[in-house]
């Protein structure tokens, strides 16, 4: 089956010629159309619309959006904020990039109208400090909107005001888990707070009721006021609703950020049609389909998975949809976006050690488990490849990973101990064998990942 | 602690977009080290006594972020992508070449104190890897050609500078 | 002091048993009430929650119900309504026990959870116990003993931290040793005031250290050491002297101030090797000043009276009560006794028999200075509500004893007895104790006992038992730890036999033997035993005294009565 189109909704202006980054080009473009419908309706309505549209949170664990907004503690009395997460850093994921440095606008209009109906006066945008181009785009975009009366005070003429500050980041993983980016934005080391009690929708930002967003997710909200929940729901599939940017990195032919509905593609027609398959005279191995946290997935393994009428069907890696629901089924996710493909030419072993030292890296040390184990992990890939692995390290790495998954304050444990329990368990040939293949010439072509 | 005026100033208008002047240090640390170069000790007590808070706040934060750092680098600042997109297509490779075109090692200043390479992690441009940032601007698909090229125009633009 | 109201109690499950627990309480406490152990490291019952070290993670259950009706959902099996257990074990620090909330902590996960994080916090911890001076009081070696694997899988290097740091004049702190809990961080933040400890750096490298040119120098710092569940934070003073199993612990009371701090001394073989505080929620939590920890080095201190001395010759203590009281009866009348605001009760009602035996005016030196706001009161007298009590002095003594100089420049006083108050620095001049004799009882020289006639070497808190009565009017006992020097005699004892020599009533010089008679002369004190006064003491009525200028400040535990 050829694969589908791509749908571009989020990314409808990426990339088009003669298209920039300004406010005079977003209106242009009937920017900001949809805040002024926005301001019209009843907060609750605008609610309702995004729960009606079953739209998924896209930064990674995929939470019902609308869900999250109404947990958000209304009675408390105290204000409540609304934290863009633009720390876009799972591996492999580079979609909001594009949104800030092209339509950063997008995402402003966005977040008006998810401020709107949240009644939030004060929006942050948390952007990682490896963005210093786009933090100072989207001060500037946020100028130009409160210049023409779409932030600040009197939003379109109306009595409600609502401000957006940028606030960078400086190089930190962990700031990308909501709590954390809390902490982060306190000003304090961001360590992920304990849950319960700490749930942002009750205790956040200074303790206040607190949604934390994706990019991504602000820029469908738009788009879901704009056409309307039912509309957004019949594009993807059910449960999986709308359109998501899928990031290609790796071993293909023609990486990039390609727009689909979401669960109309599968991971086969993405790799060999969309980026072109693999590169000359290579093989898929093994791809990442969810950011780098995600469990790899082995060319050649098949799943079986049970339909709604009882039956079964198998699938092989090729004919998972690029969703979220199948990937789970599958035993991994679809996560972030970011499919990192690898081909083979890759030893596992080696690209694991290249994401444990990252894990190991970004570890913020608050608790144990996965203070002490992402390092541990580290220093075996790392001894493993620098000439010392035993036939057992395997079994010890998947024994420490095991250690750290669900035992953590966030969810850093899992992120940090998939890659290995997934390498372990579908690749342990390799690790078993590494001590001799560690002696063999690498294959023509093949990258250092150590 | 001496500060440019335009520092000073940004950093007032900073401090009040928070309800509590703690959550202001990253953006008074990046505001220092753009105009200074590095976080000194004195910066971080300026820091604690402009937010009302103990030193030791700040350090923590400081020492938290590898972005901030508490000596000088040289006056161009290589970032290298490390992590596994990069790796896939490259980014040790160019590293390496970066590493003998300026004859210095990761972490390190040149000997004429022109650059610092930085191997570091996730850059989030996958699509484009391997990518190297120079200071503010990113370069993408900077494979080892790529990276001699970009040495060659950095060492150009200091000796321009003179 | 309004007595709290009762909390209200609800019932959870722990392993099986169901236990009543007031609201609130966290899994860990409500299972230790029920004699279930779960192991922490960071929890710290006085501390903020802090959810790091993972050790206490437990199952958690809440009784189903069906979501329309709320109806309980029954198991069909067991006749009883079914538990929805979490799949993913929680932290027991910071589960509050809800009404029906079922825990279990005997399960393989859990089992398998702790020795999870056990071995993790060995990984890079130095296995060096027997050259570590936490050994024997180490939660980490405790509980590698229920939880250790017994062999280590770790085969890399470990990290290297800063390993000899001196943090203050009191703590020393391993770097390698820390297993970041963070509890003296928030220790040093929320109790303490005073923000100096920090992490820098991240992840495994994450590293303790108080900020560059500071120092942990506040008077709180060696809580920190006892708070730290490993060996990274020691005594600077204890650390190597002394392996602690070899240590018996001796219940006191901080004798600082009014706040009655409670303690425990450490001693061995006569020999005190340190102070650590002994938890009371209604006096000092679970810490101490530092100031109060010094106080053993006393004992041994180079200005420690030894030998008893009848002007000016050495003699024996008995002999020189004998004289003492040879001098003393002759002079009945004109004889004034300065007590002591740093007696225990029981000597206080002994000194206050003696003086009305003698027809003495009684004294007291106040002591003050400011208070700290945390568990030093602006009353530096350890026991002045204690001589209220036993009216020894009926109103708040002052600092100088300018009535009884005058009473000796008029001629109505020719002895006097002091207890431990060197009375030149009370106020009295060189002139006017040239005109009286001075019988002096107490442990450490100084300008009075220089020139005092009689001179009885006494002990010191740490070698007596009695109680004192702290700023609540809270009745707290303490014990002796260790012997007094050989030349030096208890003071209940030295005040006793001066009493009956004097031709008093004749006390045996134990406190439990003087209750009685306390009990049954002093009102406030009915009904009361000194066993049966609790290890965290008993609260008095105080009211009489309420009208008086106490000098106390707001404290830990302490709120002044509003000034009339």
């Amino acid at each position: 089956m050829p694969a589908p189109a791509q749908r571009r909704i989020i990314f409808r202006h990426i990339d088009e010629p003669g298209y920039t980054n300004d406010l005079a080009c977003y209106v242009r473009h009937g920017g900001y159309a949809t805040l002024r419908k926005a301001v019209t309706m009843a907060p609750a309505a605008i609610i309702d619309e995004v729960k009606k549209s079953g739209l998924r949170g896209r930064g990674g664990a995929g939470f019902g959006c609308g869900l999250k907004w109404t947990l958000v503690d209304r009675k408390s009395g105290k204000p409540i904020y609304l934290i863009v997460n633009a720390d876009e850093s799972e591996p492999g994921t580079f979609k909001d990039r594009y949104i800030i440095h092209q339509d950063p606008h997008q995402l402003i209009e966005g977040i008006m109208i998810t401020c709107w109906a949240n009644n939030v006066k004060q929006a942050y945008i948390y952007i990682r400090g490896e963005f210093p181009v786009g933090a100072r785009i989207l001060e500037k975009a946020i100028a130009e909107a409160r210049a023409a009366g779409y932030v600040g005070p009197n939003v379109l003429g109306t009595p409600y005001g609502c401000e957006i500050y940028v606030h960078r980041g400086a190089g930190a993983y962990i700031c990308g888990e909501e709590t954390g980016l809390i902490e982060s934005l306190e000003g304090k080391r961001p360590y992920p707070r304990i849950k319960p009690p700490y749930f942002p929708a009750v205790l956040g930002l200074y303790q206040c009721p607190t949604i934390v967003n994706n990019v991504e997710t602000l820029c469908h909200v738009k788009y879901i006021v704009e056409v309307g929940g039912d509309e957004f729901a019949k594009i993807g599939t059910p449960n999986n609703t709308g359109t998501r940017i899928l990031c290609v990195s790796g071993h293909v032919q023609k990486p990039g950020y390609y727009e689909f509905e979401v669960g109309k593609i599968t991971l086969g027609q993405l790799l060999h049609e969309v980026c072109g398959g693999p590169l000359p005279g290579r093989k898929f191995k093994a791809v990442i389909p969810g950011g780098s946290s995600a469990k790899v997935l082995r060319f050649g393994e098949t799943f079986t998975l049970k339909n709604k009428d009882g039956s079964a069907r198998t699938l092989a890696v090729e004919d998972i949809p690029m969703d979220f629901d199948t990937m789970a089924a599958c035993g991994t996710m679809g996560g972030s976006g970011g499919v990192i493909v690898m081909d083979d030419s890759v030893n596992m072993v080696e690209a694991l050690a290249n994401l444990n030292a990252f894990y190991a890296h970004e570890s913020c040390g608050q608790c144990t488990p996965c203070r002490e184990g992402s390092l541990w992990m580290k220093k075996i890939t790392s001894r493993m490849v620098h000439g010392q692995a035993r036939a057992e390290d395997g079994t010890l790495l998947k024994s420490v990973a095991d250690q750290i998954a669900g035992r953590t304050v966030c969810a850093f444990g899992e992120a940090c101990s998939w890659p290995t329990q997934s390498f372990v368990a579908k690749f342990g040939d390799e690790f078993k064998a590494y001590p001799e293949t560690k002696q063999a010439a690498k294959p023509a072509g093949a990258t250092d990942l150590v | 602690m001496k500060l440019k005026p335009e520092t000073l100033q940004r950093i007032d208008e900073i401090i009040p977009h928070y309800p509590v002047k703690r959550s202001a240090v990253l953006m008074l640390l990046h505001a220092i080290q753009e105009d200074v170069g590095f976080i000194s000790t004195e910066a971080i007590e300026w820091v604690a006594t402009k937010l009302e808070l103990q030193p030791i706040n700040v350090l923590e934060v400081v020492t938290f972020y590898p972005m901030f750092r508490q000596k000088p680098i040289g006056r161009r600042h290589i970032k290298v992508c490390r992590t596994l997109s990069c790796a896939l297509r490259g980014g040790y490779q160019t590293c390496e070449t970066l590493e003998k075109e300026f004859g210095v090692h990761r972490g390190e200043v040149s000997a004429d104190g022109e650059v610092t390479i930085e191997f570091v992690e996730c850059l989030a441009s996958c699509g484009t890897a391997p990518v190297v940032m120079v200071d503010d601007d990113l370069h993408e698909n900077v494979d080892c050609a790529r990276a001699r090229a970009l040495a060659a125009q950095i060492k150009q633009e200091a000796a321009r500078r003179g | 002091m309004s007595a709290s109201p009762k909390p209200d109690l609800i019932t959870v499950n722990v392993d099986g048993r169901d236990v009543a627990v007031p609201k609130g309480t966290n899994v860990i406490e409500a299972a230790r009430l029920v004699g279930v152990d779960v192991p922490y490291y960071c929890y710290h019952p006085k501390l903020s929650i802090s959810g790091n070290c993972r050790m206490c993670l437990v199952e958690i259950g809440m009784p189903a119900v069906d979501p329309a009706t709320k109806a309980p959902i029954v198991d069909p099996g067991t006749g009883k309504q079914r538990i929805n257990w979490i799949p993913r074990p929680q932290i027991g620090c910071a589960t509050t026990a809800s009404p029906g909330l079922h825990v279990r902590t005997n399960t393989a996960q859990i089992k398998e959870c702790r020795e999870g994080v056990m071995e993790f916090l060995l990984v890079n911890h130095p296995l060096d116990c027997p050259i570590c001076d936490q050994a024997g009081e180490c939660k980490l070696q405790e509980q590698a003993t229920g939880y250790g694997r017994g062999y280590s899988r770790y085969i890399e290097a470990k990290n290297v931290k800063p390993k000899r740091t001196q943090l203050g004049p009191r703590v020393m702190l391993d770097d390698e040793r820390c297993i970041l809990c963070s509890r003296c961080i928030r220790f040093c933040k929320e109790v303490a005031k005073d923000d100096v400890l920090g992490f820098i750096d991240r992840g495994s490298y994450s590293t303790l250290t108080c900020y560059p040119g500071r120092q942990l120098t506040n008077n709180y710092s060696l809580n920190t050491v006892d708070i730290c569940p490993v060996g990274a934070l020691t005594s600077t003073d204890f650390r190597f002297k002394m392996r602690v199993w070899f240590l018996k612990q001796t219940d006191s009371i901080d004798p600082e101030s009014s706040v009655g701090a409670n303690t425990v001394v450490w001693s061995r073989e006569g020999v005190v090797y340190r102070i650590t505080p002994r938890r009371n929620d209604e006096v000092n939590d679970t810490w101490m000043a530092d100031s109060g920890r010094e106080l053993y080095k006393q004992n041994r201190a180079p200005d420690r009276l030894m030998v008893a001395r009848v002007e000016g010759q050495d003699s024996t203590p008995a002999a020189a009560l004998a004289a003492a009281a040879d001098l003393l009866k002759p002079a009945a009348g004109a004889v004034a006794v300065v007590g002591s605001g740093r007696s225990s009760i029981e000597e206080q009602f002994v000194t206050r028999r003696m003086a009305n035996a003698l027809g003495a005016g009684a004294f007291l030196v106040g002591r003050s200075d400011p208070g700290d706001g945390l568990l030093i009161s602006a009353d530096r007298n350890p026991n002045v509500r204690g001589a209220l009590v036993t009216g020894l002095v009926t109103n708040l003594p002052s600092e100088r004893l300018t009535q009884l100089g005058e009473w000796i420049d008029e001629g109505k006083v020719r002895c006097v007895v002091s207890v431990g108050e060197d009375l030149l620095a009370a106020g009295l001049t060189e002139a006017q104790l040239a005109r009286v004799a001075v019988v002096y009882l107490g442990t450490h020289a100084n300008a009075t006992s220089a020139i005092a006639r009689i001179v009885v070497p006494t002990f010191t808190v740490l070698e007596r038992t009695g109680s004192f009565v702290n700023q609540q009017f809270r009745l707290q006992k303490f014990f002796q730890a260790v012997p007094g020097p050989a030349g030096a005699i208890d003071d209940l004892t030295a005040l006793t036999r001066l009493l009956s020599s004097v031709e008093g009533e004749y006390f045996p010089p134990e406190p439990a033997a003087i209750w009685p008679e306390m009990a049954r002369a002093i009102d406030v004190l009915q009904g009361i035993t000194f066993a049966g006064i609790p290890a965290t003491g008993r609260l008095l009525d105080g009211s009489r005294w309420a009208g008086l200028p106490f000098p106390e400040g707001p404290g830990l535990h302490f709120q002044p009565a509003a000034k009339p």
